[in-house]
């Protein structure tokens, strides 16, 4: 069987609390990333916070609904993001959320090959009927790796969030089994 | 916009009310049981709860109504004689955002297709917007459930995402509808 | 959509603490009983013992656990349990167990009637690929009512229980969800 935490520019991984937190203190102060990411407010949380955090929902005992990796780019080995994974056990679909918090790794096709690995994951080693996920109207780039991926746009929900005084909408998207499984088998996205 | 005297939790036939522990448990205990009920009004798996269980499950939510501070709940009462007729939910609140989901379920048969639900969503609308300043609801309603796409169809909610197959019950996969109903075209319904 | 609570005999009812505990104290007076539905020595329990022992079964209300009590429809009378319980949810696979308290209650067809319950609330309702369970070798009249059901012997502990001065086998039974949608469901999407 395939490795399923390498891909063809990134692998998923899981990393010390210690270290982790400390990275993503620095992607929290790029609140240009926060707010491509996150719906919440922007937030500057200490290491010290993150570590906890990250020991209280990660690192428990194992959870049949979560998954949570982080990513780091083959060529150099950087941690350059994160994946977490919900499953809804009762009706096996996966929530995704994703996140490249080094801005130099952005556009470059990292993304999109973690995006790979995720779905592989998702329906290969969880049985997902169907991978789900939300993103931001103004994110363009991620609009264009996740359809590449295979997403389908599946609606809007209206001004559902307020940023920067303007209303914007939150798109959501959705793969299914069969159109993933078609995809492996050389139809196109 | 309104009277300060407007009441936010009457209306002709039903009204909004609190948890009674004494009575309500028992009451309740019984929808769970009523799997088309459990089914309309859950999406995880109907099971029946006895009414000491589903007094646990009040205190939790009340637990956390006050730790979250992002939820809100009322139960559904006959005007006539407080009897307990159904619950009503605003949950998921984003205060920064402006935004949250509804829920509302009648539990009983024999209360069903009287036009409760119709008042109880009213009044939640009214509280959502006028008492919380929110900005927009969100509906999520399973493709199967008829009464209630037609319910939030008649209040102004417009359809805005079909998550494709993500539920699965009676072995086959069907979709979640995503409604949605901003201030403007609550204000607009309601004014005129 | 089908009640999935409802039988033609019996329907699923609350797993009251209190109600269940006194009834099984009464049951388990029935070294039979017993000896059918556990494989430990046949204890006598207080009724108070047996209330404390079901109200910590309740502790753990999960998705990957259901208690059912099981109540004829004729004159809604408690006549036994039943327990779903999810052990991994990769598999998809619950271990499944009931039983029929009073002697009284045995071959009327109840236990046929609550494994079809059973099955369809698994396969329809917490959409699972497979269900197991064990079964006593000395048990032939629930080996009978499980092999109506559907389910396939697919293997056996030998000489895993020790009564009545001789050993005697565990058998495991299995049914798959293609095999009672086959057998149950007229039509499907």
């Amino acid at each position: 069987m395939k490795d399923l935490f390498r891909g063809e520019l990134v692998r998923l991984t899981s990393e010390e609390p210690d270290f982790r937190a400390k990275i993503e203190v620095n992607w929290q102060r790029d609140s240009e990333f926060h707010r491509l990411a996150d719906g919440d407010p922007a937030a500057l949380n200490s290491a010290k916070k993150i570590k906890e955090w990250i020991e209280k929902n990660v690192e428990r005992d194992f959870n049949p609904s979560r998954y949570f990796f982080s990513i780091r780019a083959l060529d150099d080995d950087k941690l350059i993001g994160f994946l977490g994974l919900w499953l809804e056990l009762v009706h096996s679909e996966v929530w995704v959320g994703i996140g490249i918090g080094e801005r130099d790794y952005w556009g470059k096709g990292y993304g999109t090959d973690a995006m790979k690995l995720c779905l592989q994951y998702s329906f290969m080693e969880l049985g997902a009927q169907r991978v789900s996920l939300g993103l931001f109207e103004y994110n363009a780039r991620a609009l264009k790796s996740y359809e590449k991926a295979g997403f389908k746009l599946e609606g809007r929900m209206r001004k559902e969030m307020m940023r920067e005084g303007k209303r914007t909408d939150t798109l959501w998207m959705g793969v299914l089994r069969d159109e993933w499984l078609q995809m492996q088998n050389g139809a196109k996205p | 916009m309104f009277d300060i005297a407007t009441q936010l939790f009457e209306s002709p036939d039903i009204r909004f009310g609190p948890i009674d522990y004494e009575k309500d448990p028992e009451i309740e205990s019984k929808w769970t049981h009523n799997a088309e009920f459990m089914r309309l009004y859950e999406f995880e798996p109907a099971r029946p709860m006895s009414a000491a269980i589903v007094k646990k499950q009040y205190e939790k939510l009340e637990k956390k109504i006050e730790e979250d501070k992002n939820l809100y709940h009322f139960m559904i009462r006959a005007t006539a004689d407080d009897r307990l007729i159904g619950k009503a939910m605003i949950q998921r609140i984003d205060w920064a955002n402006g935004n949250c989901s509804l829920r509302v379920g009648i539990g009983s048969t024999d209360d069903q297709r009287k036009g409760h639900g119709t008042q109880a969503l009213k009044m939640l609308l009214r509280f959502t917007f006028a008492e919380l300043n929110l900005f927009r609801v969100t509906a999520n309603v399973a493709e199967y459930n008829e009464g209630a796409i037609a319910l939030v169809k008649k209040l102004g909610f417009t359809e805005e995402v079909r998550r494709r197959q993500s539920l699965e019950r009676e072995a086959r996969r069907w979709d979640l509808l995503v409604f949605g109903l901003l201030k403007d075209e609550w204000l607009k319904q309601v004014q005129a | 959509m089908n009640d999935i609570f409802t039988g033609k005999l019996v329907r699923l009812s609350a797993y009251d603490p209190k109600e269940m505990g006194e009834a099984f104290a009464i049951w388990a007076r029935d070294s039979e009983y017993r000896r059918m539905s556990d494989a430990r020595a046949a204890s006598l329990p207080s009724a108070k013992r047996a209330i404390e022992f079901f109200e910590k079964d309740l502790e753990e209300m999960s998705s990957a656990i259901h208690f059912f009590g099981v109540r004829a429809l004729a004159d809604d009378a408690l006549i036994g349990e039943m327990v779903l319980e999810i052990i991994d949810w990769a598999g998809r696979d619950a271990f499944i167990g009931l039983s029929i308290g009073a002697r009284s209650n045995w071959n009327r067809g109840y236990g046929t009637d609550m494994t079809n319950v059973l099955l369809r609330f698994a396969f329809t309702e917490v959409n699972l690929q497979r269900v197991t369970l064990s079964v006593f070798e000395y048990n032939p009249r629930a080996i009978r009512t499980y092999e109506k059901a559907g389910f396939r012997h697919e293997g056996r502990l030998r000489q895993f229980l020790n009564k009545e001065g001789r050993r005697w086998d565990m058998l495991f039974m299995g049914i798959l969800r293609e095999e009672w949608l086959e057998q149950n469901m007229e039509s499907r999407s």
